[in-house]
């Protein structure tokens, strides 16, 4: 408990305190009062980073809920080669990122990358892009890149909540003569909305506070086409030593966050999630 | 119950292990199967196809990934770039991210049964502001507190150790596994921990002889999980650590690869040495780890 509060609690109030200083790392923390807050909602560049991490968020849940539904209801059959694909899904999730970001960068090298092998063995010119360097693209890649991190999670989360829906259910569908697509939407889709809104959530903050892949495969670039919130607070403190304006960033992320996260749990009726499970919370 | 009502719908699409299934219940290809048996396919492709490149690329020699066609095991394979990423310190990054790993798991899952046996069993106002307290932590991204941890840790004189990694990265893990860790001690019946206290047994006791023992499959779920999430982490050696001595392997990584941008042999060889200790406990453990990774979020 006392380990929490000290590396979690206490920087989180930390952040927040060290928003209204100005200091640069080294020297007294100066009094900056709203000064960095100013600073944030005047700054272009701050803006445009607000714009990025938006679309990462918006793109990654609508490109990976519906892949990992999909999967998640194929893998939840109960036939043997079902569960080979299954275990060969989650491969992804034993990388990490900067296993994954490293890989990817081979692959997507422009030169010699292995989409440009397969260019020009297969003579299909549209592989043959400069996909990290492209400021048109390359935002689509990284969220293209990060949805196939992450979708093998939340397809195991699916496939789980698939799992759980009563049988009974579809066969009550069946006398009453539902197709295929009407069972899908009338029975799997309501019972899976717990597991929707989990998935969602998880998406949603995760993508918002998204870093390593960034980080480590366009440090924010072309240009500014890639530099999420969290990387213009790490380059912020890490790279400019401006403590104070960073953890404004950091603040917004931690509240956004937080909200979205509550927001998402309560907006869907989905409070019993603590009460259900945890009871005296 | 519904296992039981889940039955006959079930034995359906059990035909491919079940036992003797009547011929007329064999399962049809319907169209729809066989779009859905493609689009899976496909992804199964998405998925594979990049770490197939990889692994050949890691057994090809520098000059021989630039001239021969990478996706095909033509021209000569080696394990050569194995043994250059080793000398260049992956040994190192190997070391530390295992020692971090274990720490963490046994610091964290220690405390945190401590902790969740307190909260259930006290029912004070201490023992539940602490517990809603680390239900909002469950939402705190890392990113948003770097900063201070950074300066927290800089000024403990903790900057680049791996003990500073040990703290930070165990601290991060406490919020879900507390939360895991309390709805499994809930549901360990009153009964059971009535009739050991009548006994004589103090708290202490009940907590060694029943809790812990019961404890072992949430043990091993969160072991996984948290271990995962440890072995994975890279913003916090990326911020709290600068030395090639403290260097975890996802940091040695990126480390490696800027001492051999060119070499994508050696970086690809050392990207799958770094996985391999995760690919031997998946496959001796794959239903273990797929059930633990979805059921500590979804509980």
């Amino acid at each position: 408990m006392a380990l929490f509060s000290v590396f979690i609690v206490v920087p989180m109030l930390g952040a927040v305190v060290l928003s209204l200083f100005r200091w640069n790392g080294l020297g007294t923390p100066h009094w900056a009062g709203a000064s960095n807050w100013v600073q944030f909602a005047h700054d272009p560049l701050a803006r445009q980073a607000l714009t990025v991490t938006a679309k990462v968020v918006v793109l990654s849940w609508v490109l990976q809920t519906p892949i990992s539904i999909a999967l998640g209801l194929f893998t939840a059959g109960r036939q043997r080669y079902r569960s080979v694909y299954a275990a060969l899904y989650v491969l992804p999730l034993l990388l990490s990122t900067a296993g994954i970001a490293l890989m990817w960068e081979a692959l997507l090298d422009p030169n010699f990358g292995g989409l440009t092998a397969l260019s020009r063995s297969l003579h299909l010119g549209f592989l043959r892009q400069n996909w990290l360097g492209n400021p048109s693209i390359t935002l689509y890649v990284i969220i293209g890149l990060i949805a196939w991190q992450f979708v093998p999670f939340h397809t195991l989360l699916y496939q789980m909540g698939r799992r759980q829906i009563p049988g009974v259910l579809y066969e009550a569908a069946r006398l009453d003569g539902a197709s295929p697509a009407q069972m899908f939407w009338r029975v799997t889709l309501p019972q899976l909305r717990y597991t929707v809104v989990t998935s969602s959530t998880l998406i949603i903050v995760g993508s918002l506070t998204y870093f390593d892949i960034v980080y480590i495969m366009t440090n924010g670039g072309p240009g500014y086409t890639t530099r999420v919130l969290s990387l213009d607070m790490y380059q912020s403190a890490f790279q400019q030593n401006l403590y104070g304006y960073a953890s404004v960033l950091a603040t917004v992320l931690g509240v956004v966050g937080v909200a979205l996260a509550l927001g998402l749990v309560r907006f869907s009726g989905f409070a019993s999630m603590s009460s259900q499970q945890e009871g005296a919370a | 119950m519904s296992q039981a009502l889940a039955r006959p719908v079930r034995s359906r699409s059990q035909t491919a292990r079940g036992a003797a299934p009547p011929p007329q219940r064999r399962r049809r290809v319907t169209p729809g199967r066989a779009v859905a048996f493609i689009l899976a396919t496909v992804w199964l492709v998405v998925v594979l196809a990049p770490i197939y490149y990889m692994v050949l690329a890691s057994f090809r020699s520098q000059g021989n990934y630039l001239t021969e066609n990478p996706w095909l095991p033509s021209g000569g394979l080696t394990f050569s770039e194995y043994g250059t990423v080793f000398g260049a310190g992956l040994g190192r990054y190997l070391v530390n991210s295992v020692i971090i790993t274990a720490v963490c798991i046994v610091l964290t899952l220690s405390l945190c049964l401590g902790a969740a046996f307190r909260i259930v069993r006290r029912s004070t106002r201490a023992a539940a502001a602490s517990f809603r307290i680390l239900l909002v932590g469950l939402a705190i991204p890392i990113q948003a507190i770097i900063v201070p941890l950074y300066l927290l840790i800089y000024k403990a004189h903790l900057y680049d150790t791996l003990f500073a990694l040990m703290l930070t990265m165990s601290a991060a893990a406490v919020p879900v596994t507390v939360l895991v860790m309390v709805s499994f001690v809930r549901d360990i019946p009153r009964e059971l921990i009535g009739a050991m206290l009548v006994d004589g047994g103090s708290e202490w006791t009940v907590f060694r002889r029943l809790i812990v023992p019961l404890a072992k499959p949430v043990l091993a779920t969160l072991s996984i999980y948290d271990g995962l999430n440890v072995w994975n982490n890279f913003i916090l050696p990326l911020v709290l650590t600068q030395s090639n001595s403290v260097a975890v392997l996802p940091l040695g990584l990126t480390k490696l690869e800027g001492q051999y941008a060119i070499n994508v042999p050696a970086v690809m060889a050392a990207v799958l040495l770094s996985v391999l200790p995760l690919v031997v406990l998946f496959v001796v453990l794959r239903k273990q780890v797929m059930r633990s990774l979805g059921s500590v979020v979804m509980r």
